[in-house]
């Protein structure tokens, strides 16, 4: 088991690297050099700032620099404001992204795994039918365009919540269902055919023929099993999650981490994007990392074999 | 699902055949698999939806004396009437001729997407598959790595670095898509190598591509089309996603991610500018999606009960 945690995390280290590697290269390719805005800059103060920045070393140089400065947590000063640093920026607005994402979790995953547990214990059942219905619209319904119903619904038409800002508790309620959605709709549907297939099985037909009551088998045996397909895809709903955000944000002017890439990318901030992809890259990684260790505490069969699922 | 009256060549029982009159004809996978799609109703209605969709992608911008293009700066924002069917934009383009070319552009985008993931991913998968052992490993880790890597992520970032527009987006979206594609195909052939079927092909001396391409990959085809099918809506979604940002296709063209981004200023006031492009494209996914789901329930013969 030991052996399968320093794998995956060697994995996560390996793809950092790549990913790390990846965004330094492609902000290269880029013709021209950051300073080509400022219009009639001294070719010698372009020099000085060149320097500064330590644009005028050879490539590999300023990779291997790059390199030891992202492990030291330093992603380099942003090329639009010069007097911020994109670690700094990060820490400062990485608050609200982190609240509603994290809420946003724990809400799809537990109305997602509740809703598919119901729909495969009433499998069909009108309320089966039903949960699956809105799952399959939630799955189809990008979020943006429902972050703009919702928006719309609740906010201009009803005026429950504040259309936009970020403020009170109340300010949460409408991002976090935006993102949450299409991760419900899609726990729901993984949990409810992995509890099917569960359910159908002839263990869960010899705990019931040992006269094991109904709490018991559902809470020994069905979750538990069922549940392992649901855990594969916390990694995935990080990425769902982030990548939403960053829309939803800019929907409902949250001043988080999302906001300030949108900005970065129409400012085309090269060293802000690539912190920021770094930023996120660690943060998914980190999610499938833990995902992988989750997955070795629930199925007891890979601590025995070492592979998953083998 | 629709197991009753279902030409199951099966029922045609010792008993039946002796008497050549009840006896059935066999079907094979293909035709089975249209029987029960055609009697699952709501995959049918996807498809009919899809249909009229895809065929007014194509006629849709011509139906009205319009282009996409032109401003009509006395027209702006107008309601939707009988001159304009869907209203108008805040420059005074006809928002019908636009919501179907934004289509065409996202179903272009999804198919062309969809069609270089299916290549490359039958291409690497048939050969992990195909090979195993050592090049199996080396293959599977490169792509579980590429897996890993955020793909929204990469294809910001090469739509930052990169010229925008149409080719860099299907690019975009291919380089990162095709992986799902690989693992499924590798997955398949991985099951069907061993069967006796290659061994029969094989022994009789058919060569590595012809054991392949006629024997292996059609017996795979159904996972395979599933997979297409879903990964048409998901490189429209992510196209919607990356114009929303103002990454995808450049102004004048459209694509329904961008007109939902241009409706969402003063949307409360020109709502119809928000709702088209949106009911649109809501409706595009949510027909693959069932359309999908529906050929799953057809095609895999595990899921029949």
């Amino acid at each position: 088991m030991v052996r399968y945690i320093a794998g995956k995390f060697l994995f996560m280290l390996v793809s950092l690297f790549i990913l790390v590697s990846l965004t330094f290269f492609l902000m290269k390719v880029i013709p021209g050099d950051p300073f080509m805005s400022e219009r009639a800059v001294q070719p010698q103060i372009k020099a000085r700032l060149m320097a500064q920045y330590g644009l005028d070393q050879p490539i590999p140089v300023q990779y291997v620099r790059y390199l030891g400065n992202v492990v030291q947590g330093d992603l380099g000063i942003s090329m639009k404001y010069q007097n911020q640093d994109v670690t700094g920026r990060i820490a400062q607005t990485f608050k609200p992204s982190l609240q509603i994402g994290i809420f946003a979790i724990i809400i799809s995953i537990i109305v997602g795994i509740v809703l598919g547990l119901i729909a495969a214990l009433y499998h069909r059942k009108l309320i089966d039918h039903v949960a699956m219905t809105l799952a399959i619209i939630g799955i189809a319904v990008p979020s943006f365009v429902l972050a703009t119903l919702i928006q719309y619904l609740f906010a201009l038409k009803l005026g429950w919540f504040n259309v936009m800002g970020f403020s009170k508790p109340s300010d949460f309620v409408l991002p976090v269902a935006a993102l949450a959605v299409q991760p419900i709709a899609f726990i729901a549907r993984l949990t409810r055919s992995s509890m099917l297939e569960v359910l159908n099985s002839e263990y869960i037909k010899t705990a019931k023929a040992k006269g094991l009551n109904g709490f018991t088998i559902m809470t020994r045996h069905v979750v538990r099993n069922g549940i392992l397909p649901v855990v594969t895809y916390v990694g995935p709903m990080t990425a769902n999650v982030i990548t939403g955000s960053v829309v939803i944000e800019q929907i409902f002017g949250i001043g988080g981490i999302g906001k300030v890439f949108v900005e970065s990318i129409t400012n085309r901030d090269y060293t802000m994007i690539m912190g920021v992809t770094i930023f996120y890259g660690v943060i998914l990684m980190l999610a499938r990392f833990i995902t992988d260790i989750l997955y070795v505490l629930i199925d007891p069969r890979i601590k025995l074999s070492g592979r998953k699922g083998a | 699902m629709a197991a009753t009256g279902n030409p199951n060549p099966n029922k045609a029982t010792a008993d039946t055949a002796s008497d050549p009159t009840i006896q059935q004809k066999s079907v094979s996978l293909w035709q089975d698999a249209m029987y029960r799609l055609s009697r699952n109703p709501v995959a049918m209605i996807s498809l009919v939806i899809l249909v009229i969709i895809i065929l007014m992608a194509i006629i849709g911008p011509y139906m009205l004396p319009y282009n996409y293009y032109s401003n009509d700066l006395m027209n702006t924002n107008k309601a939707p009437s009988a001159e304009h069917w869907f209203g108008t934009d805040n420059l005074g383009r006809d928002m019908w001729v636009r919501t179907w070319m934004g289509a065409r552009i996202s179903l272009i985008v999804g198919f062309s997407a969809a069609l270089i993931d299916l290549v490359i991913g039958i291409i690497y998968g048939a050969v992990m598959g195909y090979k195993g052992g050592r090049v199996d490993e080396v293959m599977n880790k490169i792509s579980e790595i590429l897996y890993s890597i955020p793909y929204l992520l990469i294809v910001i970032l090469l739509l930052v670095v990169m010229e925008p527009g149409l080719p860099t987006i299907i690019f975009a979206l291919a380089v990162t898509g095709w992986v799902t594609m690989s693992w499924i195909v590798r997955g398949e052939i991985m099951q069907l190598k061993n069967r006796d079927f290659i061994l029969a092909a094989r022994s009789m001396g058919a060569s590595g591509s012809r054991q392949l391409f006629k024997h292996l990959l059609p017996n795979a085809l159904g996972p395979i089309i599933v997979t297409v099918t879903l990964s048409v809506p998901s490189a429209i979604f992510s196209e919607a996603f990356l114009s929303f940002l103002g990454l995808g296709v450049q102004a004048p063209v459209s694509s329904l991610g961008s007109m939902i981004n241009d409706a969402l200023q003063g949307w409360n006031l020109y709502p119809w500018r928000m709702w088209f492009p949106a009911g649109l494209i809501c409706l595009t996914m949510l027909a693959f999606n069932l359309l999908g789901d529906g050929l799953r329930d057809a095609l895999d013969p595990k899921l029949r009960k």
